[in-house]
């Protein structure tokens, strides 16, 4: 099979006397969608940060194209294009989606200062294509519907040539037809041959976007199944038993 | 059963917290918005004007004199340079309540560097290097200062709160060490001309800058709108733009016109004629014009202006000010932003020092006391939000302008001391009060 865009193997981080995430290990092969499911404080979104450079991980490896690499900071992640959108969108909400967009990697002009006409172009442009319905360019994000500010969050996360995209929740705030739209951009990216790490607490709908699920419990990993080999029950009772129906079988 | 029980849970969850999309309400444009002034900007210029008014009538025209107006301006400088740097400050949710003791700390460094310490090496006095190598001495210890107090903040994690309270303490008695608690005096005579009164540029040099700077206002309006229609975007209509150059020139015209009709009494000029130009003619009637203080103070805004706005570095602090994690999600250095943060505030308090102790001519101990409160005041007055993420530098040059205005009119107009300082105090809470319910009026945050 071919080398996996990232593979986190058997990585480790406590908090205080609590083991967030125990020795877990996960691959992420190109266009492939791999969602992650558990409880809250199942150590889903702890896992992610790791690999998005916001935790450092205690133990374990991180391996991006068959190559070990370190990360230590969301810049170091960045440089590796793994792109993250948090569940709490990480919106700074006093600036403009312009600035969100582009922010710590700000365009510049020949002179050094910051060229907001050319980022607003280019924030026009990419959200002409995620959201037409997008028109409060020069507002604060704070001003903006829960779906506008998720299609800012987006936007930030592909504008830059992701390798590896990271969403953490990307509907939980949307409406019926914002969701059908991350849907959609999801088999979109997934055709461009990115790969993604979903996080849901939907199990149906992570049935139909995810090709493989991995789920968690108290920070270990109770097993990865591939979608079309499990039930959705199946899936339910790894999450609320922590033990899988298909190893125990 | 109990599974789908647990998957109607997850659902209704699901469900909750689905929000509907609104479409933007197209409302038709009044001159106002047409015009695209920031609002908040005029009802504070509203409010300087009413406050000006008010005390010209109370004291039958003394106040709106060309002499009153320019004392008012060199009476802010000291003041409204350092609020420029606490908007930066309280714009990424911290306080400094040192730059008072900062600018006392600094003052005493350069007073006994150019009355003391270089002649003692030999330097005469009045060589021309003495001043500047004293502001040199100053800036570098107002940035030592301010990079340390950011390092406890940022790398230590101690509350700027705390440290600064600390810095209070500490920094103005670090001054008095340095002088014995002597006043340093007096001061050189070219350091003296960033004082106000002893530095002017005269009539002419007023109006040829007031000239460069009316021209380079409507250059800027024209090319910012050039760039926005080379993009495609909507532009304000024309009449709005020609508009807004008029009120840029007459703004500045009428400033410039003040301040060169204020005349040097006769009774100076006589004193040292050849200062004023007047060696030979006769009768000569020299003026003021703008004092190097201000120009200092408007440099220091333009340039503050453009960090805010135009520059990584002023991005990030406002990105920070409105969402600290998320500013440290993007891979902005959230420790490092507060060293500069501080630094830059002390390097302010330096310049400020500068001004405050050559309008005085020396240096005192109790130089700068109460300055932060008046610094903080100022800033908030200027429509910074101490919940971080808001502010502007012209604000709080403004708010500056405002509370010294206040000041002065009352003690001209004879107000009883301790009613000043109730008015100052009750005006700062009643400007944040209008200012919470504007935001809340207009929506934004």
């Amino acid at each position: 099979m071919a080398t996996p865009l990232v593979e986190m193997k058997n990585v480790s981080i406590a908090f205080g006397g609590v083991q967030a995430v125990d020795n877990v290990s996960i691959e992420l092969y190109p266009g492939e969608v791999v969602g992650l499911l558990g409880h809250n404080g199942a150590g889903k979104s702890t896992l992610i940060k790791m690999l998005s450079g916001a935790y450092k991980m205690d133990s374990g490896e991180i391996w991006v194209n068959g190559k070990r690499v370190s990360i230590t900071s969301p810049r170091d992640a960045r440089d590796h294009n793994i792109e993250t959108i948090y569940q709490t969108l990480a919106l700074a909400d006093n600036l403009d989606a312009a600035s969100n967009l582009f922010l710590g990697r700000e365009l510049t002009t020949s002179l050094g200062f910051v060229d907001d006409d050319r980022m607003e172009a280019e924030t026009r442009k990419i959200m002409a294509r995620l959201n037409p319905n997008f028109k409060k360019l020069k507002e604060p994000v704070s001003a903006l519907s829960g779906g506008q500010r998720q299609s800012v969050a987006i936007a930030r996360a592909v504008y830059f040539n992701a390798k590896i995209l990271i969403m953490d929740e990307p509907t939980a705030a949307l409406g019926v037809h914002e969701t059908a739209m991350v849907a959609e951009l999801i088999q979109e990216l997934k055709k461009q041959g990115l790969g993604i790490f979903l996080i849901s607490h939907d199990t149906r709908e992570m049935m139909d976007l995810c090709d493989r699920v991995s789920v968690m419990k108290n920070g270990q990993m109770v097993g990865t199944e591939r979608v079309e080999d499990v039930t959705e029950d199946d899936i339910l009772s790894m999450i609320i038993l922590g033990k899988n129906p298909k190893a125990a079988a | 059963m109990y599974r789908d029980a647990l998957r109607h849970s997850y659902e209704a969850r699901l469900m909750s917290d689905q929000t509907s999309d609104t479409a933007p309400a197209n409302r038709p444009r009044n001159v106002l918005q047409s015009l695209e002034v920031d609002t908040r900007l005029l009802g504070m210029i509203g409010a300087f004007i009413l406050v000006a008014l008010v005390f010209n009538v109370l004291t039958d025209g003394r106040f709106l004199t060309p002499r009153n107006i320019f004392n008012l301006t060199i009476q802010t400088a000291s003041v409204a340079i350092m609020a420029t740097g606490m908007v930066f400050v309280i714009v990424t949710r911290h306080i400094d309540l040192s730059v008072g003791a900062i600018l006392a700390a600094c003052s005493a460094l350069m007073a006994m560097t150019q009355v003391r310490w270089l002649p003692g090496l030999g330097l005469e006095i009045g060589h021309w290097a003495i001043p500047w190598i004293a502001i040199a001495a100053g800036v570098v210890l107002g940035a030592f200062i301010g990079a340390f107090n950011g390092w406890l903040i940022g790398y230590q994690g101690i509350p700027a709160f705390i440290v600064t309270l600390g810095g209070f303490l500490v920094w103005r008695n670090v001054g008095w060490y340095q002088t014995n608690g002597q006043t340093i005096g007096p001061l050189d005579q070219t350091f003296l001309t960033f004082g106000g009164i002893n530095g002017t540029l005269g009539g002419p040099l007023s109006w040829g800058l007031g000239i460069i700077a009316i021209l380079a206002s409507i250059l800027l309006i024209f090319r910012t709108r050039r760039t926005k229609v080379s993009h495609g975007f909507p532009v304000k209509p024309l009449w709005a733009e020609l508009c807004l150059a008029g009120l840029c020139a007459a703004a500045i015209a009428g400033f410039v016109g003040v301040l060169t009709s204020y005349q040097v009494p006769s009774r100076v000029v006589a004193r040292d004629p050849e200062k004023y130009g007047c060696a030979v003619a006769e009768g000569c009637t020299p003026v003021y014009g703008l004092p190097i203080s201000v120009l200092l103070l408007l440099a220091i805004a333009i340039v503050m202006t453009v960090i805010a706005r135009r520059t990584r570095f002023g991005r990030y602090i406002f990105a920070t000010g409105g969402n600290p994690d998320a500013a440290e999600l993007s891979g902005i250095n959230t420790r490092m932003l507060t060293v500069k943060i501080f630094a830059l505030m002390g390097v302010l308090c330096a310049i400020s020092a500068v001004v405050a102790s050559a309008r005085l001519a020396n240096h005192s101990n109790d130089l700068g006391t109460l300055d932060e409160l008046r610094v903080i005041a100022a800033a908030v007055i200027g429509g910074t939000a101490l919940s971080g993420g808001i502010g502007t530098i012209y604000g709080a040059i403004l708010g500056a302008l405002i509370m010294q205005s206040l000041q002065s009119g009352m003690a001209m107009v004879g107000v009883d001391a301790p009613l000043q300082n109730i008015v100052v105090g009750a005006v700062l809470v009643f400007a944040v009060f209008i200012d919470i319910q504007y935001r809340k009026r207009t929506g934004a945050k």
